[in-house]
């Protein structure tokens, strides 16, 4: 994690851990009368949205603000920002102005390491999302709600839980950052989708692959859904959408051949009908909306460990990176 | 016209012998009391060098490169020609721009500027340029190439091969096959699926160039693959020599020493087209090289202001400087490790670029009554590369920081000198 | 990873004056916690109403063992929990940001509670100053306490304790270290460092 958190695989184990239990004292806060913490007083953190995701934004704004700091949102999308060049400008003008954090989404890929590196901010970075490179955030929240679901029955761990990431992989940055984070924290992940949709060079990831869904419910401790976006198919990874919802969706005749325990998640926004439905995303094992309130928690954690003190908490401090 | 002797060079990196530069002349064993002497003790002499593919963005792009600065920087890498690629604004598509072009080179007096020509019209890939007018023209234009784009269109480019066999030019084809790299980023690997950067499959090059081979052969003419950065690619020229097609392929110094890498620092300066590969395919470059599959040396020099470079990746431009570092990229992956002699260096990046560009006062061996063509490389040192310290306009050196051996000390063109000490003259 | 929250050692001194001195013992504790638990009933004419809240990390398990005392004494159990105060903290931003400690508010509540908070050593106050601030996110208790084991004077705010077990003059360049057994080996209370 270094002075930034930009990509899941900066995380060691012990690092990993730290956030999670860190999230896990924080998510008792929501329970408080008071949800607010001193711990950021005076620090700011910059929203730095270049797309859209009303979601991921305000989780970050909630978490930032229940840990008492001032929180700048910066829309840039569809602005003349969406071009290059003004993300050095954007960031010198955060500079300028003084922040702590920088919470970057990006549609390029590797936006944030640029940030980063290229010594434009002094600020710690933090990566929401870039291009379909990594969510690292995004995966922190995800190992939470297992962990908290499967930790208990695994001896506080998820070493050797069986772990499907089921969809469109080859443009999932969610995917990206889940892949090399529960192999982190000891987890057997299995990413299943059509050929087309599994990146070139995948052989060499720390994961297992499958194209059959069919043969790898059953083994599964956590099942989860990635989005597919029917403008994929205009691009030849699929025939239509039938045909892929009936070879790789989450429907409730699949729903019953998984355990009792087994948990289906979902990062959302999901597209039901096309990789899940509805019966599914609604029922007793789906832990979607509990991701959403782990989301806030996870991110609080981050920001507290990043920020909170006078330096990192996590990994090397002195923010070198490759 | 002063003249100069040139004392104790190690000729093509031989024997010593001193050499008179009178006249725009290149004499060998005579004296001459009057002429300024040069000490070249350990110093090696090549041919002045040939690039057979620069991009010196004039007209057009005066903020990234000139003519005039662009040649000064190929002067400083020990060249006297260049040839110019055609993607300026306007595109040099008819005589007139290549005209201009070729009339700035001799203006600034730097390097003789040899301008290539459009393909098609615009290198939008889909009408024929007026190649034979810029064959006819003053700049005498033989090399044709849409570089920047591929000809795509199978027809098209059996049209371009066969009608420049009228004037003996050689299309120059930038191997990329447009579907299979729509939005491409990097290097198709491993790396890329880890980086969530859009892939360029080697396939892309590679597809275009086995039917590029074919279609040279059909119709019996002459084709020039650029900038070859696959192993596969290769071995597909290797195959098209083997079947004694007229076909020749550059490689660029970047792709000799850089692999795809470098790309995970997501630092722009390294994005460039083709993309840089992985070491597998440096190595079968460097085999391709040696053995003579590829050609030439060529640069593909790519400058670009720093506003398209200093953003994030997918927002900048493809491409990086190459002239002033080339021979030292050479002398590095080529020269020390024994692939190449010296003489084989003048081959590479003089008299086969030549050969190819049908340059006729450029890339004559060093003989007595030769054009005075010649650079003074001095191979025994080394030095870090700083951008800043660059004669191009441009700053995007990819080898920024990084230590590289040997120096160009002197540069003659027609007997004048263009570098003196290492330093524009 | 977080450097671990003690002062670092003045410990370049002559070797020979450096003795550790155990303080209080086993029973020294036992007898110290015993009576405490009877100070707080008497205080507050039993145990109704309160509630006892632990700083981690050792104010927990000495919050826990005043709990079962009271319960033997009075038959009843008395709501006992854990109170974290890092993010409260005037050194916060001093030191790399801190491991998060459990906060366990009993079932209940403190809204109108007498709350003692319970600590093994008072020094400087900044701790106490802290747990207040905590308290006060988490609800408004009717009063108050503050029991230590150990006083060892040197306070830098306007705090003090209605509950000690021994006060223990000690120097600043001395160290005060409870040991719990749970927590640790054995029961003790160990000043390292001569006094000057």
């Amino acid at each position: 994690m270094k002075k930034h958190l930009l990509s899941a695989g900066d995380l060691s184990r012990e690092d990993a851990e730290l956030v999670l239990h860190t999230a896990e004292e924080l998510r008792s806060l929501a329970d408080r009368p008071i949800k607010k913490l001193p711990a950021l007083r005076g620090r700011t953190v910059v929203n730095l949205f270049f797309e859209d995701s009303t979601r991921t934004r305000i989780s970050f704004e909630a978490a930032a603000k229940r840990l008492s700091a001032d929180v700048i949102n910066f829309s840039a999308k569809g602005s003349s920002l969406s071009k290059g060049e003004s993300l050095k400008d954007t960031a010198l003008t955060l500079e300028a102005m003084g922040c702590d954090a920088v919470v970057i989404r990006h549609g390029a890929s590797g936006a944030p390491h640029r940030l980063a590196n290229s010594g434009w901010v002094r600020a710690s970075v933090v990566n929401a999302g870039d291009g379909t490179h990594e969510h690292p955030t995004q995966a922190l929240l995800d190992a939470f709600t297992m962990w908290r679901h499967l930790g208990p029955r695994n001896g506080g761990t998820l070493d050797g839980q069986r772990i499907a990431i089921v969809g469109d992989v080859l443009h999932s940055r969610v995917a990206r950052s889940n892949a090399l984070l529960l192999h982190t924290l000891g987890a057997e992940v299995t990413l299943v989708a059509p050929p087309t949709l599994l990146p070139v060079g995948v052989d060499s990831w720390p994961v297992e692959t499958s194209y059959d869904l069919d043969g790898v419910l059953p083994k599964a401790d956590a099942v989860m859904m990635l989005r597919v976006q029917r403008e994929r198919m205009n691009g030849g990874f699929f025939p239509t959408a039938r045909e892929y919802s009936r070879r790789y969706g989450l429907d409730g005749r699949r729903m019953a051949t998984l355990q009792e325990h087994t948990i289906v998640m979902h990062p959302g926004p999901m597209v039901r009908g096309m990789e899940i439905t509805a019966d599914v995303a609604d029922s007793d094992r789906s832990v979607i909306v509990e991701q959403v309130t782990n989301g806030v928690a996870v991110r609080m954690a981050v920001l507290y460990l990043l920020l909170g003190g006078s330096e990192p908490a996590v990994g090397n401090p002195d923010g070198a990176d490759a | 016209m002063s003249s100069f002797l040139v004392k104790g060079a190690r000729i093509l990196g031989g024997d010593t012998r001193d050499v008179l530069i009178r006249d725009g002349v290149l004499v060998f064993g005579e004296p001459d009391a009057d002429a300024e002497v040069i000490d070249a003790t350990g110093l090696i002499a090549l041919p002045g060098l040939v690039d057979l593919h620069t991009h010196l963005r004039e007209p057009g792009r005066e903020d990234a490169e000139t003519v005039l600065t662009g040649t000064q920087a190929a002067a400083m890498g020990g060249f006297t020609a260049v040839h110019a690629m055609a993607n300026t604004d306007p595109v040099a598509d008819t005589a007139g721009v290549v005209e201009q072009v070729w009339r700035l080179g001799r203006e600034g007096g730097y390097c003789d500027v040899y301008p290539v020509g459009a393909v098609t019209v615009g290198l939008a890939g889909r009408q024929l340029a007026e190649l034979g007018a810029m064959a006819d023209s003053a700049a005498r234009v033989r090399v044709f190439s849409d570089d920047g784009h591929c000809v795509g269109d199978a027809v098209l480019m059996r049209r371009a091969l066969e009608y420049v066999k009228a004037f003996d030019g050689v299309v120059a084809q930038h191997a990329q096959e447009p579907r299979l790299t729509e939005n491409a980023q990097m290097n198709e690997g491993e790396l890329s699926g880890r980086l969530g950067l859009a892939g360029w499959p080697a396939v892309a090059e590679e597809a275009v160039i086995a039917r590029d081979c074919l279609l040279a052969a059909h119709v019996g003419s002459r084709l020039h693959v650029c900038h070859v950065s696959t192993a596969g690619s290769v071995e597909l020229i290797r195959q098209a020599k083997a079947s004694g097609w007229n076909v020749t392929a550059e490689v660029t110094p970047h792709h000799l020493l850089l692999t795809d890498e470098l790309a995970a620092s997501y630092d722009p300066v390294y994005k460039v087209n083709p993309p840089l590969r992985t070491t597998a395919d440096t190595e079968a470059l460097r085999a391709g090289l040696a053995d003579g599959t590829i050609d030439v040396v060529a640069t593909d020099h790519a400058p670009h202001p720093l506003e398209d470079k200093d953003c994030e990746w997918a927002a900048a431009a493809f491409g990086m400087l190459g002239l002033e570092t080339a021979l030292s990229v050479v002398q590095e992956t080529m020269v020390d490790p024994g692939l190449l002699s010296w003489a084989d260096v003048a081959d590479r990046m003089s008299y086969a670029p030549a050969r190819i560009g049908r340059v006729s006062d450029h890339g004559r061996p060093l003989e007595d009554g030769a054009p005075a063509n010649l650079v003074l490389y001095d191979p025994s040192v080394r030095r870090v590369v700083e951008a800043a310290e660059s004669v191009s306009l441009s700053r995007n050196t990819p080898y920024a920081g990084m230590e590289l051996p040997g120096r160009v000390v002197a540069t003659f063109r027609h007997g004048k000198p263009t570098v003196l000490d290492g330093k524009l003259a | 990873m977080p450097a671990p929250a003690t002062t670092a050692s003045p410990s370049s001194g002559v070797p020979d004056s450096r003795a550790d001195r155990t303080v209080l013992d086993a029973d020294d504790i036992s007898r110290a916690l015993s009576r405490i638990s009877h100070e707080i009933l008497e205080r507050n004419k039993g145990a109704d109403g309160v509630v006892l809240l632990g700083i981690p990390s050792r104010g927990v398990p000495l919050a826990e063992r005043i709990a079962t005392r009271i319960a033997a004494v009075e038959g009843s159990s008395v709501p006992h929990g854990s109170l974290d105060v890092t993010m409260y903290r005037d050194d916060l931003r001093l030191k790399p940001a801190r491991t998060l400690l459990p906060t366990q508010i009993p079932d209940g509540g403190i809204d109108d509670k007498v709350v003692v908070l319970v600590d093994d050593v008072l020094f400087s106050g900044r701790t106490i100053r802290a747990a207040l601030d905590a308290l006060n996110d988490v609800g408004r208790p009717r009063a108050v306490q503050l029991a230590v084991l150990v006083d060892r004077g040197h306070r830098e705010l306007p705090i003090r304790a209605d509950f000690v077990g021994k006060n223990l003059p000690t120097s600043l360049v001395q160290r005060v270290r409870v040991h719990l057994t749970g927590v640790d080996d054995e029961d003790a209370v160990i000043i390292e460092g001569a006094a000057s």
